[in-house]
């Protein structure tokens, strides 16, 4: 398996791997996203908590949330292993400044926009996620569900945690609005017919999907 | 001394072939015993260092620059002439000979042009089979287009740029070889003195170039491929670096310097356009096929060309030669233009320039076709001028392009120094008095791949029992020596002028009095200026910074005293010609419309120069040149 | 016109280096960048200072020895140029222009504003080239091309190999100068035989070199005075993982 380390450790097979297991992870925002939309049903969140607990108990989704994991851990893993590695290519910058930028703020600044998303991710895991498996103080709704619903609703009525949120997925919005594309490209997908059809396809994920998800705590800052 | 060309016998058709199975061969267990180094890395450098090694010699291989791939064989933009025939429109090796021999104005021998026609076809499966990417039609075959000079099409090319693609392709071969450890490569290394050791060529020093270090390297042959000495007029446009250092050396160690003063002037350059200025830019002459070449028909106009109507133009080439119009050899349109120009029908601010139209053409086959064929040459146009070649006709003046004089070589491409070889523009060989387009990528790469591979092994075979060349003999002790003297005497002047401030000056005495058309007095005054400028520069120049670091001042002051040197041969070798031929055009000697008058009783014959000493002048040599397949007539493009 | 000079100024490979001011008063708009520093060069002759070292050659902008960032960009501020094709009317009256050297890793400063590019030569020689002896080639319209394809290749083989791509990544990538080379030949059948091993070879060079990985921001086609796309950074991924999966030993 020499190869495959050898694969693992080019600059090119990192970005393989950036890019696959980011497409999982593209993957999984469409999956949460299209589950948080059910909260914007005028049904008290009971269709909502219905979903959430079916991803919450179901074996399959449950197998496939530990290899969200694994392959989240290794795309931090790796994007440091990268960041470290180009910032040894070039450790003396240019003092020079140019008015005309020559490529996206946000392509050069994937660490910095995904570490935030890390932040927010440690935050957002440990409020929604921890204590909604781990802990067991959720209420029950009318169906006698786990009323996970009424949880997000409280969080977010408070304004500065709803402030975060939103924050944090204008970040994830950049952060997409490269990853997406890029991810085709470390890929070695380019075709002058396609290449178009995903870009246009990128620049819509990276903007719905976060809208999505920022809608939710401003909706519920309106709702209060 | 008697120049022996070493032609073989027989009918001109079967002498290369009948050479080629009878010379002698080194086997391949001698050949590892034996050390070639190969000096540039052009077209004919890299193509010779790579086949040699290939071959399984132990080549080293040295440049200036800091990639082989830099060499200025790149720069060549138009095309390579091969005789493939594939447009079925009458082309054969025998033409492609002809052309050449009629196109250098029957100054070069019968023998070695047909020995590069045969070889020509060779080289064009040789690049494809590199993968250099060859301009192709919809076929998915090889497309052609027609050059200056010959009424076929055989000009292969890759867009504007074709000696890129072609030196990107020997230089992939020496690349190979370099993995194969076959071809040692040395960049930034620049050979500053040829070692001769008992008569023989046995290696060179070399200075390199970012630690100053003067290094011995010893072979059993030096390949000289260092390209031509355009530079010798400072603005030219070959690039900075191009210098006549190496043959320089040699020739001061013995080899003779064939027909110096031949030099080419291509018509089609951007014109000169300021006091700063370092270089000019070709515009390939490939423009001539579709661009036509115009002024106005009255002195001093300076309407814009727009607005100059059609019957107040004078096309002249078109209308002084008719057959070939716009596509007439070079060296006949470069003195078209400096005669349209002397006459006051210049254009341009400066009056030193002609325009270059391709109106016509667009209309004809739309602007896309144009942009297709000639889009990058345009772009660069508009980047140095400022102006748009679609909307305006070009302005184009003739340059210093190309030197068909170099070292003179036998048909093995030796030099009468045993051991020393000359491949590519360095040698004076193939080209006569004026060089037809698209001939010198196809020159270097002839000689590199398909003749002194060959013809290599019939001296070489006579040094498998020599051993190893050992650097620490009297010869290499005197070489280093010497070389250390020069750099110190030139560190040491420490005078008041730049380096180029003599280049320039320099540069301007040869422009003005052994450039497009030259005479007995300019001539006569040129060497005695050239003498003053050599005394000044060796008492005045200054070279800031040390010799034991890389110090470009030093560098160009070194080739710069090479050229002046060469600048003064070069008036000798056009003052003892008395005759028009080529690029060589005396005025005292022109039929009464202006052509060419050659003079082939007296001047059929290369001119060889031997060195006799610092500040000697040179010993003339002839090798009579012995015409037996083609006619000597008086070249006509009417 | 008028143009201040902040000129990276360093003695070798080891001194530390430091910016220099100059001024020039009579700079011509029709002069060229480098036509400028050889103005600049004579007047600290002139004055008895080290001129400013850089490399250029060809100056037509196809031998790729020209290399300096001009105010923070490689080869100035024009799109498609070298530095040598960069004229002086392209700069402002009175302008502060900042000239400084590549700055990769893999590109050690020799001197002043010359860097050593070695590399790219080492990464060639691991693979780009076709194994074809001299004298050993078939003929040369046996094998007829596609035209769109030698077109292809023909605009990957345009790279001049001046380094700016890496020069211009901020993770000092040579993911387009590779990209390039490994192209070229992977759309021309000559180059077919021996594609998975020159990929596989050229690629491991690169990393051993010590050169960034490539991050797909789009800066390096952006400087490239060639104008190379980076279509050919995803034929050199596609080329390295197809490779990697089909090549059954390494």
């Amino acid at each position: 398996m020499n190869w495959f380390s050898k694969f693992l450790t080019s600059t090119v097979g990192r970005k393989v791997v950036m890019s696959l297991t980011g497409l999982f992870l593209i993957s999984f925002l469409l999956v949460h996203c299209s589950i948080n939309a059910l909260m914007f049903l005028n049904d008290g969140g009971l269709f909502f908590n219905e979903a959430a607990h079916f991803m919450a108990t179901n074996i399959l989704i449950r197998t496939i949330e530990i290899f969200l994991f694994l392959f989240l851990i290794i795309h931090i893993l790796q994007s440091v292993a990268i960041t470290r590695q180009n910032m040894k290519a070039r450790t003396i910058s240019y003092s020079g400044t140019s008015s005309t930028a020559t490529s996206k703020w946000y392509s050069r600044s994937m660490g910095i926009l995904g570490s935030l998303i890390l932040v927010f991710l440690v935050i957002h895991l440990k409020d929604f996620f921890i204590s909604s498996r781990f802990t067991d103080h959720l209420g029950l709704d009318n169906n006698g569900t786990p009323d996970m619903y009424s949880e997000v609703k409280e969080a977010f009525q408070n304004p500065a945690y709803a402030m975060i949120y939103i924050f944090s997925m204008i970040v994830l919005a950049y952060h997409l609005l490269h990853g997406f594309q890029s991810a085709f490209r470390s890929l070695g997908i380019y075709h002058k017919k396609y290449t178009p059809v995903i870009e246009f396809l990128g620049i819509a994920f990276s903007i719905i999907v976060p809208a999505v998800f920022a809608a939710m705590p401003i909706y519920f800052l309106l709702k209060k | 001394m008697a120049l022996d060309s070493k032609i073989p016998s027989g009918p001109l058709g079967e002498k290369w072939s009948q050479y080629k199975s009878s010379v002698k061969l080194v086997n391949p267990a001698n050949k590892k015993k034996i050390d070639i180094i190969v000096i540039g890395t052009g077209l004919a450098g890299a193509s010779t260092a790579a086949s040699l090694g290939e071959l399984g010699y132990k080549v080293k291989a040295f440049c200036f620059q800091d990639s082989a791939r830099r060499a200025h064989s790149i720069a060549a933009q138009g095309g390579i002439n091969a005789a493939k025939n594939y447009r079925n429109d009458g082309d054969s090796v025998y033409r492609l000979f002809y052309d050449t021999i009629k196109g250098g104005d029957y100054r070069s021998r019968e023998g070695n042009v047909h020995r590069l026609a045969e070889v020509s076809v060779n080289i064009i499966d040789q690049c494809v089979a590199q993968g250099v990417p060859f301009a192709r039609e919809y076929s998915g075959l090889l497309d052609n287009r027609s050059f200056g000079g010959v009424q076929v099409s055989r000009t292969f090319y890759a867009r504007g740029q074709t000696g890129q693609q072609l030196l990107l392709g020997a230089y992939s071969a020496l690349n190979r070889q370099v993995k194969e450890k076959s071809v040692e490569l040395f960049t930034r290394h620049e050979m500053v003195e040829v070692v001769i050791e008992n008569g023989k060529a046995r290696g060179v020093i070399v200075r390199d170039l970012v630690t100053g270090e003067i290094q011995r390297h010893a072979a059993h042959a030096v390949v000289l491929a260092t390209g031509g000495y355009g530079n010798v007029f400072f603005l030219s446009t070959n690039a900075m670096g191009c210098n006549t250092t190496a043959i320089w050396k040699a020739h001061k160690k013995g080899a003779f310097f064939g027909n110096p003063c031949f030099t080419q002037i291509h018509p089609t350059c951007i014109p000169v356009h300021g006091e700063y200025q370092s270089k000019l830019t070709l515009m390939s002459e490939s423009l001539r096929n579709d661009g036509r070449v115009w002024v106005s028909k009255s002195k001093g106009d300076k309407r814009k060309p727009q607005d100059i109507p059609e019957e107040e133009r004078d096309y002249y080439l078109e209308r002084k030669y008719p057959s070939f119009g716009n596509l007439v050899p070079r060296d006949i349109a470069s003195r078209a233009a400096k005669e349209a120009c002397d006459d006051g029908r210049g254009v341009g601010e400066t009056g030193m320039a002609v325009y270059l139209d391709f109106a016509d053409a667009i209309k004809k086959y739309g602007q896309h076709v144009i942009s297709e064929r000639y889009g990058n040459l345009f772009e660069m146009y508009d980047k140095i001028t400022g102006e748009d070649p679609y909307k305006t006709p070009m302005m184009i003046y003739p340059a210093v392009h190309y030197t068909m004089g170099g070292l003179w070589v036998d048909y093995n491409l030796m030099t009468n120094v045993p051991g020393m070889y000359a491949t590519g523009e360095c040698n004076f060989s193939d080209h006569g008095a004026n060089r037809l387009g698209a001939s010198a990528l196809m020159q270097g790469l002839a000689d590199g791949y398909f003749v002194l591979p060959y013809t290599i092994g019939d001296y070489l075979s006579g040094e498998i029992l020599t051993g190893k060349i050992k650097t620490d003999s009297a010869a290499f002790n005197e070489a280093e020596k010497n070389v250390r003297a020069q750099i110190d005497k030139l560190m040491n002047v420490k005078g008041t002028k730049s380096v180029d401030y003599y280049h320039r000056k320099l540069g301007k005495v040869m422009w003005d009095k052994c450039g497009m058309a030259r005479n007995a007095n300019g001539l006569t005054e040129a060497i005695e200026e050239i003498k003053k400028i050599k005394s000044e520069f060796w008492c005045d120049v200054k070279i800031p910074g040390t010799a034991n670091e890389l110090n470009p001042e030093l560098e160009k002051a070194i080739r710069v005293a090479d050229f002046i040197e060469l600048g003064e041969l070069m008036c000798r070798d056009a003052l003892h010609r008395e005759e028009s031929c080529g690029g060589h055009f005396r005025s005292e000697f022109q039929t009464p419309d202006g052509e060419a008058l050659r003079n082939d009783d007296k001047f059929a014959y290369v001119g060889a120069w031997e060195y006799k000493g610092e500040n000697q002048p040179q010993e003339l040599h002839k090798e009579e040149l012995v015409f037996e397949s083609v006619h000597l007539t008086q070249r006509s493009y009417k | 016109m008028r143009l201040t000079l902040k000129v990276w100024r360093q003695k070798n490979k080891s001194d530390k280096g430091g910016f220099e001011t100059y001024q020039l008063n009579n700079v011509d708009t029709h002069a060229s960048f480098l036509e400028m520093m050889d103005v600049l060069n004579e007047q600290l002759i002139e004055e008895n200072k080290i001129p400013v070292a850089f490399d250029h050659d060809c100056r037509e902008g196809i031998c790729g020895a020209c290399s300096m960032v001009i105010n923070g960009r490689p080869h100035g501020p024009l799109k498609g140029t070298t530095t040598c094709q960069l004229h002086m009317r392209h700069f402002n009256d009175g302008e502060t222009v900042t000239i400084e050297p590549f700055r990769a890793n893999a590109f050690p400063v020799l001197k002043d504003l010359v860097v050593d590019r070695t590399s790219f030569e080492r990464i060639q020689q691991a693979g780009g080239y076709v194994s074809i002896g001299t004298g050993s080639a078939p003929e040369a319209n046996n094998i007829p091309i596609n035209k769109n394809d030698s077109d292809k290749a023909f605009d990957a083989a345009a790279c001049i190999g001046c380094g700016a791509c890496v020069a211009a990544c901020k993770n000092g990538s040579a993911m387009l100068f590779v990209g390039a080379k490994v192209s070229q030949y992977a759309l021309l059948p000559q180059g077919h035989p021996e594609r998975n091993e020159r990929v596989l070879n050229m690629v491991a060079v690169m990393d051993e070199e010590g050169f960034g990985g490539c991050t797909n921001t789009g800066a390096c086609e952006a400087e490239c005075p060639k104008e190379i796309s980076v279509a050919n950074i995803m034929r050199l991924n596609r080329e390295y993982i197809s490779a990697k999966l089909s090549v059954e030993k390494e």
